[in-house]
């Protein structure tokens, strides 16, 4: 498990990071959830090694990360880079190189990488002759050439079209089961919900939520209930303890706590048919919200 | 960007990561990223085309100095000269003058109007020689000297090099030394700057030490600068060999060692400037501004050796100021004028000032590299604890 703990991090008088503490559990892809400048970029650096922490610690397996476990990590940055000119294939093996593959076995990683990717017959062509979308898959290729053992991915999915979005998602997906930690962020809260197992929200610097999806939801928005009845819900709104949130014939959007909406389900059958009652958990959207809506001035980027 | 982004249809995703890691590669040593830097740094600069194109204009510019310089030196084709009747009799043996046959003194004077000949010899039976020269405007020299008798001259001190020499010297070893500084402190200042454009130096460093990245940055300009100036330096050799110009080779001999020492490690002094200074900017159009300082201190040795080439006070300082030792020791080694040690003492100011600012511009470089908008603050970098 890739533990974070007490990380505090200035820039000249900003303090950027407060505390942060969290982990990346094998086995389970961790989705890293934020406005802009809310300190993702600069964690994940951290965890990297490519910045320093003014206190705190990053360990893998309970042993205090090197410059020897780094290696072993698959990283790719917010900001995007390879080298434009620079031919794609060779970029690849040369990144491969750094982290440790020999000459030959880098070059074969990188096209059969690259070949994967969809990109085999661009390999030799400079990086920048390609589409944006082609240099983003170039770029996770650059992140995976040396089969990394723990894999930190800031925005992956951003610029990616669907088809490769479904790609990356499928590579994340078969890393996490074999048990390397993955730990991506993203804008996209609707992929994030889709594809986490666990959830860390930062804002303003600080975690403000941390663990398990489905615990997530339980403890954070309130539960609302769905009811679709054949005649008119109308009754719902003078129902005790129930605030109707939407309101439409036999449909109704309401919070309410347990008991007052079983109620509800007991009248309602006592009135019609009833078609459907479900619990509705809350979106990661609408938890997002809530956990940060202490900072006011937080961008909610979608 | 016009190729189409979705060219292949979703494929199996990459193979899964081993699940545990017993064969993993080691994590290589620094020294073997840093030679790794240094090669990408070396197969990226040779390929580029104005490389190719900089180097090819720098040797036909070495191999046209030296054949002008054979063919100045063997100048010594014969003076034309006109001769008429019995005057060609004066000229037949001498060296360096062509006899041309003209029937008569009309003739002769024609040839000359024409420039066809410097001058013309005729019959004179008046004067003592028994000829006399005609030229156009002023005296034929040569030809007065050919045909004069004058005694031998014997220099009991003679000077071991001349002026034109020393000068051609020193302007040669600043111009090595300045376009060499230059040149590549000029591409290892773009390097830096296009990886911290690219963004690509977050990546690297997530592998790569900055002090493997800067070494390696360093080291494989360095390779390239001095391989270039060391295959110029062959070709001049194996020219001036092959254009009979052995003497020359003769001269600079010990000099020329010691300016390649003094190169290599004057040139590594400014490279890590160069490299951490344009470590501060992020966008390739401010390379200019931020490396100017390292301009200047390139220009230094070239112009003060230069212009103060006979200036001996002048010459014996700059001989010991790093930035100008590399162009200047050698220079007055070549005069002759210094001691046995006095090189040794410059090579080690220069190594121990060139270790210091790799040190500092180590600093600089780590500190700044991740830094990216406006243009970071030295003194900023430097307090930093």
């Amino acid at each position: 498990m890739l533990k974070i703990e007490g990380l505090n991090r200035s820039f000249g008088d900003r303090q950027v990071l407060h505390d942060i503490t969290f982990d990346v559990a094998r086995g389970r892809l961790t989705g890293f959830v934020g406005g802009n400048g809310a300190g993702k970029t600069t964690t994940m650096r951290i965890v990297l090694g490519v910045l320093a922490a003014e206190s705190g610690s990053v360990t893998l397996d309970g042993h205090a990360l090197t410059a020897a476990d780094r290696v072993d990590f698959g990283y790719m940055p917010e900001e995007r880079g390879l080298y434009p000119k620079m031919k794609v294939a060779e970029q690849v093996a040369y990144l491969g190189r750094l982290h440790g593959l020999d000459r030959g076995a880098a070059m074969d990683r990188a096209r059969d990488l690259l070949d994967r990717l969809g990109l085999a017959e661009r390999a030799d062509d400079p990086l920048e002759t390609l589409s944006l979308g082609n240099q983003q898959r170039a770029q996770i290729a650059a992140a995976l050439v040396h089969d990394p053992q723990v894999l930190v991915l800031d925005e992956p999915f951003s610029g990616l079209d669907p088809l490769a979005v479904d790609v990356v998602v499928g590579v994340l997906a078969e890393y996490a089961a074999s048990g390397v930690p993955v730990l991506f962020s993203s804008h996209q809260l609707e992929l994030v919900e889709r594809l986490c197992d666990d959830l860390v929200i930062i804002s303003g610097g600080r975690i403000r939520a941390a663990g398990g999806r489905e615990e997530l939801r339980a403890a954070h928005g309130t539960t609302r209930f769905e009811l679709v009845t054949d005649g008119d819900v109308g009754w719902v709104r003078s129902a005790p303890g129930v605030q109707v949130v939407d309101f439409d014939g036999g449909y109704a959007l309401f919070e309410a706590a347990e008991d007052a909406a079983q109620a509800v389900l007991r009248d309602a059958l006592a009135r019609d048919a009833v078609r459907s009652f479900t619990p509705v958990r809350p979106t990661l959207g609408e938890i997002f919200r809530e956990v940060v809506a202490d900072e006011p001035e937080l961008e909610v980027a979608r | 960007m016009s190729a189409p982004t979705t060219t292949t249809p979703t494929t199996t995703p990459p193979t899964p990561p081993r699940a545990t890691a017993p064969g993993r590669p080691a994590r290589p040593s620094t020294p073997r990223l840093a030679l790794m830097v240094a090669e990408r740094e070396v197969v990226t600069q040779v390929r580029t085309k104005s490389f190719i194109i900089s180097t090819a204009i720098l040797f036909a510019a070495v191999l046209v100095s030296i054949v002008a310089g054979a063919l100045l030196a063997g100048s010594d084709d014969p003076t034309k000269v006109a001769v008429v009747g019995t005057a060609a009799d004066v000229v037949a043996d001498m060296d360096g003058l062509e006899p041309v046959d003209a029937a008569d003194r009309a003739a002769a004077e024609q040839l000359v109007r024409d420039g066809d000949v410097s001058a013309a010899v005729v019959p004179d039976e008046e004067n003592v020689l028994g000829f006399r020269l005609l030229a156009l405007d002023s005296a034929p020299e040569e030809v007065v000297a050919a045909l004069s008798v004058s005694p031998e001259v014997e220099l009991l001190d003679e000077p071991d090099t001349d002026e034109g020499l020393r000068y051609l010297v020193s302007f040669g070893f600043g111009l090595v030394f300045l376009m060499s500084a230059a040149g590549y402190g000029a591409t290892i200042a773009q390097s830096t700057v296009q990886e911290k454009q690219s963004r690509v130096v977050e990546i690297l460093l997530s592998a790569v030490p900055s002090r493997a990245l800067l070494a390696g940055k360093i080291l494989g300009n360095s390779a390239l600068a001095f391989g270039q100036t060391a295959g110029l330096a062959a070709m001049a050799v194996i020219g001036l060999v092959v254009t009979g110009q052995e003497d020359v080779l003769d001269m600079l001999g010990a000099p020329l060692v010691w300016f390649v020492g003094f190169f290599l490690i004057g040139f590594v002094l400014l490279a890590a400037m160069y490299a951490a200074s344009a470590s501060l900017v992020s966008r390739v159009e401010d390379v200019g501004s931020v490396v100017m300082p390292s301009t200047m201190l390139t220009m230094v040795p070239y112009f003060g050796v230069i212009f103060f080439n006979d200036n001996e006070v002048v010459l014996n300082v700059l001989s010991y100021v790093p930035f100008s030792a590399p162009v200047a020791m050698p220079m007055r080694l070549f005069l002759g004028d210094a001691m046995w040690w006095e090189p040794l003492v410059a090579l080690a100011l220069l190594v121990v000032t060139t270790l210091g600012v790799i040190a500092v511009g180590a600093k600089i470089y780590e500190r700044s590299l991740l830094r990216t908008g406006a243009r970071v603050k030295l003194g900023e970098v430097l307090r930093q604890a």
